[in-house]
């Protein structure tokens, strides 16, 4: 099973977090500020694996990659197949760079409950649901669309209509 | 805009906060933020409602609480509108608790929105009951979403699926309504569906045996041909990774198989063909094939034997190992780890390659290999992988040294052939990385040497030319220096020489030479510095030569500012200038010390030994007896007992332990020499010391002591030579006083406390009717833990039935009884039952035993109760 997904930049700002089994929201802090602190002592050209059982518990890993500005991390549990997450978080950052073409910070920042939404189709309670992001797109498409169409009578989205 | 709105956009809020320079700023922020939403929602304005819970939930994203934002979240889903909706549930999903009511109230709307006939809306359900569900929940949505699952939009169908997923483990229950749509989903054609479908299939197996069966009957022919279509034609273009088809779907295929085929042959033997082909045919130059190839090893270890299948990925992970992807070598390692316990052979055969990745650049593939090596060693590989692991010692980097040598000495211990290749690989380590050397490690490796008599000199000349070459490290500078303070006559003499060894020429001044730079050097710790001065001690016997030199060495030390160094400088001085005749006695080669026990201590009893150690150790001056007091726990408790209630005869077991020998000092004679020797191998063996023998222990000591505890002891212990304490002589006890008050620093102490084997027995409890006496004894070996054999008689005309007793004991102590002796208990104390309790005091030594006890017993057919307190254990239980 998923664990969470967080995305943070290099300074350790969370930009997204998501955790699929409750954790109350100074814990959610006190583990992106323990991941971050991970992740920053990392040497360069090691492997994308961490062992964060202390912070998890027994046999739960985690698997980073930096894009640019941004930290994606999976947390994950045995059940999953680590080379899989990685591909995983492939199709994740693939999905948005199609949803925002060429995605950067600044999108995440601004559009992070559309980002939740591309999340929610691609993994659903700590369970991969897509896996290829076409689809995942073409999912997003149709709730852009259903959210624009509510548009002229509900005032203002937040955060949806994005660039 | 509403103009009576006060909140800005989210977009506005989102730059409010990203332009504070400070966090004090992005507070104000905040609270400005979570002011005016508190404001609306309690203006319950509609509008607003769902760009508030967006600002929350960015709010919420930074750390601050938004607990007031929650029944926002639940209006929100009841409303109409999707784009409502969608915030709501994501609000349900990032900020609820999993408070029950608040579910509770949630459970309502979900259940009409997964019967609504949007899919999207439905979409939106069933992603917040499969990120939240509660039991309860699950139990009263369970036929919805069973329904869902044969709903005509294949998106709703694989959410339903994922949903079910944490349907049936928060209720294990509900898996058998589940079986038959579950398995239906396998022949699905729709991607995301069958593999969300495999999925739920692998988690419905683990929690219902029933299922498993199922499926293991009805389903595994059809999955075999469903992975081997996958295999070999392109399944579907659109889902490949990197050119490899659709990885995804082949591991949580594998995966199943992998719950499937272990612990059933049939199975196992029914999915083989197909693995090994995965195994051969696939792709192995991108992540994706290699994930595919890892899952398929995972599998094939977790089915039932097929030795083939077996080696085949065995062998594929020694390909992985060799790969130049971090990633790949990581897993590869863990997988390794796991293979080893079922084909040790098959992973024996990549020993050198799992070599190669200790010596990685990456410090997780460094670590990860080394467990595994530490795995695979074994009596016959010990020495070629210990030379290896040594070898590297001297290159790797620091902060991997102590993981290392941590190993290398574990595996040294654990599998040396021979006593002279375990004092060579400890030396050499020592060398390489002595400040990384554990304490436990270096005491064992000097209880091994005095277990090697034939050995003390080739190790001595080897640890001094060591030292010559590596003198800053610091467990290699205690280690010689103890061995050249007992075996110094053999560094010099060249004495038992064997025949690897060349002759070295060390002069008796060399050798202090070592040990005056070990206690001059900066970096030198209190424990190397005393031990230096007891090995000059010991050394101003061995080399008369040099007693001068030694002397003035030991002086210098006389002004120093640990009290500690000061008190042994002054003492030994006065040991040297003053008691040359008895010197030489005193400084005796320290006994041999015992292996065993110590092992067994350690293997024991490590928490009890460490925290021992820990806890009691910075308060005794002795703080310097670890090499020796490390396999003696023994003294170690006898010592921290010394915190409380400090006893001189502890003191004396320590320097006899030490070879310092003080007793002579008090009367000079060989004959207490020996008797100290002797209880010190009583307490090395644990057993208790005879009782003459402790009694003219007590003599010996008591006329060594004229502080007027002594005779309150003697009171106590109601000893025959009371007298003979007020009768010793100021004079001769001086320098002996010294010593001891050195050792132990307070002065009032009943010896019994720590070797008194013997305890008076008590009355616990009398009343008119019924006397209990408690015997104690000890078992030997466990201070900790007292034998109270208890005697219950019958002063009364009655005959007493269904007697019962009854004890309690506060926390720190343990108690166990076994059974009475019988229940009947004759009257006027014609007869008695007895019973056996043992108690372990978990605070030996600082706290004294103490218990209540409750006795019930029926007389003239009358039940009686009887009650009481027992505060009057002897001390030191």
């Amino acid at each position: 099973m998923i664990r969470g997904v967080i995305i943070m930049n290099d300074q350790g700002k969370p930009r997204l977090i998501r955790f699929y089994e409750f954790q109350p929201v100074e814990k959610q802090q006190e583990l992106v500020r323990s991941i971050y602190k991970i992740l920053c002592s990392r040497a360069e050209n090691v492997s994308n694996f961490v062992k964060v059982d202390s912070l998890f518990g027994p046999d739960v890993r985690l698997v980073y990659k930096t894009f640019a500005t941004l930290y994606f991390v999976f947390i994950f549990d045995n059940s999953e197949n680590e080379l899989a997450m990685l591909d995983l978080m492939q199709v994740f950052v693939e999905t948005l760079d199609k949803c925002f073409s060429n995605v950067c910070e600044l999108d995440i920042v601004f559009n992070f409950n559309k980002v939740h939404t591309i999340l929610d189709e691609i993994i659903l309670g700590g369970q991969v649901l897509e896996t290829s992001s076409s689809d995942v797109v073409m999912a997003v498409e149709d709730i852009s669309k259903l959210e624009k169409n509510s548009n002229s009578i509900i005032p203002s989205i937040p955060g949806w209509q994005g660039r | 805009m509403n103009p009576f709105s006060s909140g800005t956009r989210l977009r506005d809020m989102i730059r409010a906060i990203r332009a504070c320079k400070t966090a004090a700023e992005e507070r104000a922020v905040v609270r400005k933020e979570c002011a005016s939403i508190r404001a609306a929602i309690s203006e319950d304005d509609p509008d607003y409602r769902h760009r508030n819970l967006a600002k929350l939930m960015f709010i919420h994203m930074l750390g601050y609480p938004t607990h007031f934002g929650q029944m926002e979240c639940l209006k929100l889903i009841a409303s109409p509108g999707f784009p409502e909706k969608r915030i709501g549930y994501l609000g349900l999903m990032l900020l609820l608790d999993e408070r029950q009511e608040v579910l509770m109230l949630v459970t309502n709307s979900i259940k009409q929105d997964l019967n609504q006939t949007n899919q999207y809306i439905v979409g939106l359900a069933l992603c917040a009951l499969g990120n939240i569900c509660s039991a309860e929940m699950a139990r009263d949505l369970a036929p919805e979403v069973e329904r869902l699952l044969q709903f005509r939009d294949p998106n709703v169908r694989k959410k339903a699926a994922l949903c079910t997923i944490r349907i049936i483990k928060k209720v294990p229950d509900l898996a058998e309504n589940f079986i038959n749509p579950a398995a239906a989903l396998l022949k699905e054609k729709h991607h995301g569906v069958l593999l969300t479908g495999v999925q739920l299939c692998t988690e419905i197996c683990k929690v219902s045996t029933e299922a498993l069966e199922y499926l293991r009957k009805k389903c595994i022919t059809g999955l075999v041909k469903v992975l081997r279509d996958l295999t070999n034609s392109p399944y579907a273009p659109e889902y490949d990774i990197s050119g490899i088809t659709d990885p995804f779907l082949h591991i949580r295929l594998l995966k199943l198989f992998h719950v499937l085929g272990h612990g059933d042959a049939d199975a196992s033997d029914t999915m083989s063909d197909i693995l090994a082909q995965v195994a051969t045919k696939t792709e192995t130059n991108k992540n994706a094939g290699n994930a595919i190839l890892y899952e398929c090893v995972a599998t094939i270890l977790s089915i039932e034997d097929n030795g083939g299948l077996r080696v085949l990925a065995v062998n594929i992970l020694g390909r992985f190992l060799s790969s130049r992807d971090n990633n790949i070598r990581y897993v590869a390692l863990n997988m390794l780890m796991k293979a080893i316990a079922l084909d040790s052979q098959a992973v024996q055969r990549h020993r050198a390659t799992i070599l190669e990745c200790v010596k990685d650049p990456d410090a997780s593939i460094r670590k990860r290999a080394l467990e595994l090596v530490y795995l695979l060693v074994n009596e016959s590989n010990v020495k070629p992988l210990t030379k290896e692991l040594v070898d590297y010692l001297e290159v790797s980097e620091a902060e991997f040294k102590g993981d290392l040598t941590a190993k290398i000495c574990s595996i040294v211990e654990k599998f040396s052939p021979e006593k002279i290749w375990y004092i060579d690989q400890m030396v050499k380590v020592l060398t390489q990385a002595g400040n990384y050397v554990k304490d436990e490690v270096w005491h064992a490796l000097i209880i091994v040497i005095t277990n090697a008599p034939n050995l003390h000199g080739y190790t001595v000349r080897a640890l001094y030319k060591a030292v010559q070459t590596a003198g800053g490290q610091e467990t290699l500078v205690r280690v010689a220096v103890w061995c050249i303070g007992e075996y110094g006559e053999m560094l010099v003499g060249n004495s038992g020489m064997l025949d690897v060894e060349e002759r070295i020429n060390v002069t008796e001044a060399d050798a202090v030479d070592v040990i005056e730079t070990a206690i001059r050097c900066h970096s030198s710790d209190l424990t190397t510095r005393a031990m230096c001065l007891i090995a000059l001690l010991k050394l101003s016997s061995r080399y008369p030569s040099c007693t001068k030199r030694i002397n003035d060495i030991i002086l210098q030390q006389k002004g120093s500012l640990v009290l500690e160094l000061q008190q042994r400088a002054i003492e030994f001085n006065s040991i040297i200038e003053r008691h040359e005749k008895i010197r030489s006695a005193l400084v005796e080669r320290m006994p041999v010390l015992d292996e065993a026990t110590y092992s067994g201590r350690r293997a024991g009893s490590v928490p009890a030994a460490v925290s021992t150690s820990q806890g009691a150790l910075p308060k005794i001056p002795n703080g310097v007896v670890k090499p020796a007091s490390a396999a003696l726990v023994d003294l170690l408790d006898l010592s921290s007992d010394a915190d409380q209630a400090p006893s001189s005869s502890g003191g004396d077991y320590l320097q006899d332990l030490l070879g310092v020998d003080l007793a002579p000092a008090s009367q000079g004679t060989n004959q207490t020499d020996k008797r100290g020797a002797d209880v010190l191998l009583d307490l090395l063996s644990i057993g208790a010391p005879p009782a003459q023998s402790s009694s003219s222990m007590l003599d010996m000591l008591s006329s060594g002591q004229d502080n007027k505890s002594a005779v309150g002891m003697l009171d106590n212990l109601a000893s025959p030579s009371a007298p003979s304490a007020q009768a010793s002589s100021p004079g001769a006890s001086s320098s002996m006083m010294d010593l001891l008050d050195g050792f132990g620093p307070s002065p009032s102490v009943p010896v019994a406390e720590t070797n008194g084997p013997t305890y008076p027995s008590i009355v616990a409890f009398e009343s008119n009717s019924l006397k209990i006496t408690y015997k104690f004894s000890k078992e030997p070996g466990n201070p900790q833990t007292t034998i109270i054999e208890a005697q219950f008689v019958n002063k009364s005309p009655d005959i007493y039935s269904n007697f019962v007793f009854q004890a309690a004991v506060p926390k720190f102590l343990q108690l166990h009884m076994d059974p009475a002796s019988g229940n009947i208990l004759p009257e006027s104390g014609n007869g008695s039952i007895t019973q056996k309790l043992r108690v372990s005091n978990s605070q030996h030594g600082k706290k004294s035993l103490v218990m209540r006890m409750r006795i019930s017993y029926k007389a003239n057919d009358k039940d009686v109760l009887e009650e009481g307190q027992v505060n009057n254990f002897p001390r030191g239980l």
